[in-house]
């Protein structure tokens, strides 16, 4: 128990550490702020490289069309390489062209920065296809997060929202490419592969045929774990030896899946001028997540109930899908954290955690906002404090307000809509699939797991969150073209719906803040917020978690 | 349409530096700095020959030979998974006790659990220092050597992969195996 102790402090806590100076510099990159420095001269090349839509600052309209429109772009580029596969080039092991449904469903996963995958990388993509068509998506999409909480930020710090096709760029070369060269260049001393040869071909010491597949892993590695993307290079993503070869290589890939997230915190207080706020909204976050980390890293160290009966030692904890070379603690704390932020990525296999350590990452989806997705997750954040202010506000009889704005009834009703619309997909497309054999046919496990897996993949869908319980058989027409479409609208609704409520909060006389305003920066705050979150969640979700994985662990881990 | 024009400008940048430039430089400090594992950790025989890989599993069946993890996809390298069942599935038990009753475990020498357990991709390449040394008897017997010989390779082999923070040392299952064979041959 002392390691798993030792493994949590050092992964969450180093992160933390390092999302501190992090986040102090993506505030300079995404918003240098006004005068003649060094990130305004860059400024002038990205105008120079985006053309004329550069050049104004935009209200939350335009930087919303923008946005949309340059996600337009996205997708088409994405589905033309998917859809073209056979007859491009780098694809050393003859990789065919894709079902229809498929591309769709893969195209708005990483367009949607979520990465779900009906696909196994290893068997259906050419290296092309990974790279100039997934790869470049993990880093456009995740910059695309990160600029509109660039553009959330400066409208409540009472600021014009600045310009999308400045922002985006920003991200991506400012922020995400330094970023992922360090770690991928750190993975390739770990021994992940980084070579654009075909498929080795093995005679094992017995005499067996084995086909090595392998390919540019290292560099899709990295912003697949940076920019809460979380597709594998291969089917079974960080668990693959190729993908997560040592002990160092996952302490790696785990810090990557949570800092950007961590230093979003930061850059948010930097743009509004109040860091006391974000470290409020840190800790707060930090906390849930700590909670479920806990209990994850808890339930998974009952060990393996099939193996009950049988001559087998019962003294080590679950480790049907996983890696002996990460440690005990490594498989449930990844799970955790992957879903925690939206990134989706695995390092064990999530459908054969015992039940209550699954119920963790889906509790983790179903929030949503600690820390969440490169930019998004902060922006989820910020609809549960308009909820908690304005309940905050009702309960004592005070006027709701946040950083000096009146929130009133329409900015609460976006904010309502933007909440309840994830609880809707979940739920909504878990009950149809379960009812029809849409769903019911594509089960690996039988009875209240079963269940689960549905509502794990729906729960994924709509957190843009990408993992699975990959037993599901996902690969249908009717699951490709229900989670793809989930996976846009709950994309961009919880992007749009923010923006609008920025939109509406600023054109409105920004009041000062006195002695009678409630603080955001102490711990009332803290716990309001934190009450909000597990309320909404609870009130949402518990229903449909009895019938998963609770009562599949009352059924036989008693 | 200005909006769609810088959009393409635009992807076409990101497309060029993350893609091209970014690709490109990893790929060239990985085949200069640490080709072997860039390519795959591959293990060649003196004659170029392909075995395996250092960080994959393959299948060992024959009793000379330490066995690794059980693989939801027997091994194939091609088409990794796991057997993603749930903990509680009678389909687990149902392996299991065919991998127990493969190893020989009875309940007074039960089987270490991570031997029966498959791991997430199929192919992890260790088990453990004593999933290792509950098959010694079985491989000195298999080749006529002193049980001692067999559990001194372990000795040899067993690392720890995280230092303080992993108690369980490991052996990679298909080094060990190329060890035995070698010192057959002395």
């Amino acid at each position: 128990m002392i390691h798993a102790i030792l493994f949590v402090i050092m992964i969450i806590g180093g992160t933390a550490l390092l999302s501190w100076p992090l986040g102090r510099y993506m505030h300079w990159a995404m918003d240098p702020g006004a005068g003649r420095g060094k990130g305004n001269r860059l400024t002038a090349t990205f105008q120079a490289i985006g053309g004329a839509a550069t050049a104004p600052t935009q209200d939350w309209k335009r930087y919303v069309v923008s946005l949309l429109g340059f996600n337009v772009v996205m997708f088409v580029i994405c589905f033309a390489i998917l859809a073209l596969q056979p007859y491009l080039p780098l694809n050393p092991d003859g990789r065919q062209a894709l079902e229809g449904s498929l591309i769709y469903n893969t195209t708005s996963s990483f367009v949607a920065n979520t990465n779900l995958q009906h696909y196994s990388g290893e068997v259906a993509m050419s290296y092309l296809s990974q790279l100039a068509a997934l790869m470049w998506l993990q880093f456009v999409s995740a910059a695309v997060g990160l600029a509109a909480l660039a553009a959330l930020a400066r409208g409540l710090a009472g600021r014009t929202l600045g310009n999308f096709f400045v922002d985006v760029q920003r991200a991506t070369f400012l922020v995400l490419l330094p970023l992922a060269l360090v770690v991928a260049l750190l993975l390739l001393l770990t021994g992940v592969p980084m070579t654009f040869e075909g498929s080795a071909v093995a005679t094992t010491l017995e005499g067996v045929q084995q086909t090595i597949a392998r390919g540019p892993v290292a560099a899709f590695v990295a912003i697949k774990q940076l920019g809460t993307n979380g597709g594998g290079f291969f089917g079974p993503n960080s668990t693959h030896p190729l993908e997560n070869p040592s002990f160092w290589s996952n302490v790696l890939q785990t810090m990557s899946i949570i800092i950007i997230p961590m230093g979003c915190v930061w850059m948010f207080g930097g743009i509004i001028g109040r860091m006391k706020h974000a470290a409020v909204l840190f800790t707060v976050m930090l906390v849930l997540m700590g909670a479920r980390i806990t209990g994850a890293v808890g339930f998974e160290s009952a060990p393996t109930h099939a193996f009950a009966n049988l001559p087998i030692t019962q003294d080590v904890g679950n480790l049907e899908g996983k890696e002996l070379r990460f440690g005990t603690a490594a498989g449930p704390v990844w799970a955790v954290v992957t879903t925690s932020t939206s990134n989706g990525s695995v390092n064990a296999m999530h459908d054969s955690l015992n039940p209550l350590t699954g119920l963790m990452p889906m509790i983790g989806m179903w929030l949503n906002e600690d820390f969440g997705g490169v930019g998004v997750g902060m922006i989820n954040m910020f609809l549960y404090i308009v909820v908690g202010v304005f309940i905050a506000g009702m309960m004592i009889g005070r006027t709701p307000e946040y950083l000096g704005w009146r929130v009133e009834a329409k900015e609460v009703k976006f904010a309502m809509m933007g909440l309840l619309s994830h609880g809707f997909f979940i739920l909504v497309g878990t009950a149809i699939f379960a009812a029809t054999p849409w769903g019911a046919a594509t089960l690996n496990n039988i009875g209240p797991h079963g269940f689960s897996e549905i509502l794990y993949e729906f729960s994924s869908a709509a957190a843009n969150n990408g993992s699975g319980f990959e037993g599901l058989g996902d690969n249908t027409v009717a699951w490709n073209i229900a989670t793809g479409t989930v996976m846009l609208l709950a994309r961009f609704i919880p992007i749009i719906l923010p923006l609008a409520i920025v939109g509406s909060l600023s054109v409105k006389r920004r009041a000062t803040e006195s002695s009678g305003t409630l603080s955001v920066e102490d711990g009332t705050f803290a716990g309001m917020l934190t009450v909000t979150v597990v309320i909404v969640g609870a009130l949402t979700f518990f229903p449909a978690a009895t019938l998963g994985p609770i009562a599949e662990h009352v059924m036989f881990m008693k | 349409m200005e909006t769609l024009l810088s959009s393409v400008r635009i992807a076409l940048a990101t497309m060029l530096v993350c893609v091209g430039g970014y690709t490109g430089v990893v790929w060239a400090v990985g085949t200069a700095v640490t080709p072997q594992m860039a390519q795959g950790s591959l293990i060649t025989t003196a004659d170029g020959r392909v075995i395996g890989s250092r960080q994959l599993a393959q299948a060992f069946t024959q009793p000379q030979y330490f066995w690794p993890r059980p693989s939801a996809v027997d091994y194939n390298a091609a088409a990794a998974g796991g057997s993603n069942k749930s903990p509680t599935s009678t389909d687990l038990t149902d392996r299991a006790s065919k991998t127990a009753a493969a190893f020989g475990a009875t309940p007074q020498n039960p089987l270490p659990a991570e031997l029966a357990a498959a791991s997430g991709a199929g192919l992890d390449p260790h088990i453990t220092e004593r999933a290792a040394r509950y098959q010694a008897a079985r491989v000195a017997s298999a080749r006529s050597l002193p049980v001692e010989a067999v559990n001194a390779l372990i000795d040899r082999s067993a690392f720890s992969p995280g230092g303080i923070l992993t108690p369980d040392r490991l052996v990679n299952v298909l080094e060990i195996n190329l060890a035995l064979d070698k010192t057959a041959l002395r």
